[in-house]
């Protein structure tokens, strides 16, 4: 435990060292800010205290943010060739990959906390349903859990970090429209496989302030394995025919 | 703590990395691991240092396998890699840092080793800077100071002193002789004066096998057999009457006239024994000047030679 908390450290810590953390965090806030506040379908266009347009901004941006970050976490490694060093120091493969997304995850829970002042202004503004947008926001952290599970994956299977990230989307595409679309094209249980699979099912019920334990099983169990793949991939090594 | 290599089997697909080899390596001795490039002297700090697993074959470090208790078997090893990999982006105090953590050295004792490690590994000018921004010997001495940061028992060392200048180079194998006084070292190289410099042991291996395992000087025993003499006269009359009478000489097996020298010569000497003295005495008896004797060793590059290209 405490091997996954120093490795988690380090990770973000190299966000903000890199940049790469401000970045995501302004344009993330900018983003989300400019199309709930000033542009668009925002809160003043539809007229009510409800934080709807800044999820529906949230859910697209983190959907290409969260790969970014994730792409190089595993990918870098392996190539510049410091897994090595990590991996022969004592701690697991899993305590890696596990450190990697409790990382990505603080950094994610960052920006979403920085947007608790859209929260707070609406509330000076109207009556604003509380439970919606705190199951707004457990939406968000549930789903983002997916998606960085999603991209470690992706970081794992190669060196490279561009492959990674373009990897995590076409997967998240899968888990965001397609079953989707599949689960309205077929009857019968092929479509409640994919409407299952699908991951914007499960996230428009829990959006709607619905917390369900399936939906909850879901997310959980993608984030789970995702990590777990991730981890069979650095493990490749020890494989023996 | 020792290590025990046994039957030790690894392969790549299909071709064997190493094959089939054991070897042991006791407390406090410095074990240097020579061989040509792709001969297996990587892939088996791989497997000692837990990275990756054997094909067949068992490595026991103080008596705990691989295959049950990597973690503990990594809690007392210091490992260099062969590329010596750093996070660029990592300042050298806060990669130290990091590393020491992970090794779970104490929180109190942290502060500590880290300053040991850049005083010992001469780290003090450059220690606020980003690895990135190291030169490569530099860069070096912050992959030593990782690997021993929790002042482990055993160093398993890939190519030690790669990019260094040959100041530093020194100071590294005084480094490395003075650690082997009480910890294990296991150290690879290419460069033969540096196993020379450093270990107490040597092992070649060859092809994924052990071709030699010895000191230096049983090495050379082993490749030369008898000893070879080569000898210089001067002011004796007759080239043909000194070859003769070497010749005759009971101990003496061969003569070899050196080709641009005329009172030179190379003597083979039979299995065993030497020709020192009766080369000197036919000398004095005959009046010849003596001027040269020297005893030819076969270098380490030789043996090397002999063992690698066949």
């Amino acid at each position: 435990m405490k091997a996954i908390w120093v490795i988690a450290k380090k990770e973000f810590s190299t966000f903000f060292d890199s940049l790469a953390a401000y970045i995501l965090l302004v344009v993330f806030l900018g983003l989300s800010g400019f199309f709930t506040w000033l542009y668009g379908s925002d809160i003043f266009f539809i007229g009510q205290a409800t934080l709807q347009p800044f999820f529906g901004v949230a859910y697209w941006t983190l959907f290409f943010f969260i790969p970014a970050l994730t792409m190089k976490m595993l990918a870098e490694e392996k190539r510049s060739g410091t897994i090595e060093l990590l991996l022969t120091k004592p701690v697991t493969d899993w305590q890696v990959v596990a450190g990697k997304f409790l990382a990505a995850f603080l950094l994610i829970l960052v920006a979403l906390l920085l947007t608790l002042p859209y929260y707070i202004t609406l509330n000076f503004i109207g009556n604003v349903d509380h439970g919606a947008v705190w199951s707004g926001y457990f939406g968000m952290l549930l789903m983002s859990m997916a998606y960085i599970s999603i991209g470690l994956f992706a970081s794992s299977i190669t060196n490279n970090q561009i492959v990674a990230f373009l990897l995590s989307l076409f997967i998240g595409v899968f888990f965001l429209i397609i079953f989707n679309v599949l689960a309205n094209s077929f009857t019968g249980d092929t479509a409640l496989l994919f409407n299952y699979l699908s991951l914007s099912t499960h996230y428009d019920s829990i959006s709607r302030g619905v917390i369900d334990s399936r939906d909850l099983i879901y997310f959980l169990s993608l984030t789970f394995f995702g990590l777990l793949l991730a981890e069979t991939a650095l493990a490749k090594r020890n494989i023996v025919e | 703590m020792g290590i025990v290599v046994s039957n030790l089997t690894k392969k790549y697909g299909t071709q064997k990395a190493i094959d089939n080899i054991s070897f042991e390596v006791k407390t406090g001795e410095i074990l240097g691991f020579l061989g040509p490039n792709g001969a297996g002297k990587t892939t088996t700090m791989k497997i000692i240092t837990c990275y990756m697993a054997p094909n067949e074959g068992d490595v026991k470090v103080n008596g705990i396998s691989i295959r049950e208790n990597p973690e503990e078997i990594k809690r007392n090893i210091g490992y260099l890699p062969e590329s010596n990999p750093l996070y660029y982006d990592m300042p050298v105090l806060e990669y130290l840092e990091y590393v020491a953590k992970l090794q779970n050295v104490p929180q109190p004792e942290i502060p500590g080793r880290i300053k040991e490690m850049v005083k010992v590994c001469g780290l003090d000018v450059e220690k606020h800077k980003k690895i990135g921004e190291l030169s490569k010997g530099y860069r070096q001495r912050v992959g030593l100071a990782q690997a021993m940061i929790h002042d482990p028992e055993i160093l398993i060392l890939d190519e030690p002193t790669t990019g260094l200048d040959p100041n530093q180079i020194v100071e590294i194998r005084k480094l490395i002789r003075e650690l082997g006084r009480e910890k294990t070292v296991i150290l690879s190289t290419h460069i033969l004066p540096e196993v020379e410099a450093t270990s107490d042991r040597i092992m070649i291996i060859n092809e994924g096998k052990i071709v030699a395992d010895g000191t230096a000087e049983t090495l050379r025993k082993q490749a030369q057999g008898t000893e070879v003499l080569k000898i210089q006269i001067e002011e004796a009359a007759n080239r043909d009457e000194v070859f003769s009478a070497l010749m005759n000489l009971d101990t003496v097996d061969l003569v070899d006239p050196v080709p641009d020298n005329d009172f030179a010569f190379l003597i083979n000497s039979k299995e065993n024994i030497s020709s020192r003295k009766a080369v000197f005495k036919l000398c004095v008896e005959n009046n010849w000047v003596l001027t040269e004797l020297t005893p030819l060793e076969t270098k380490l590059e030789d043996i090397f030679r002999e063992l690698t290209t066949k």
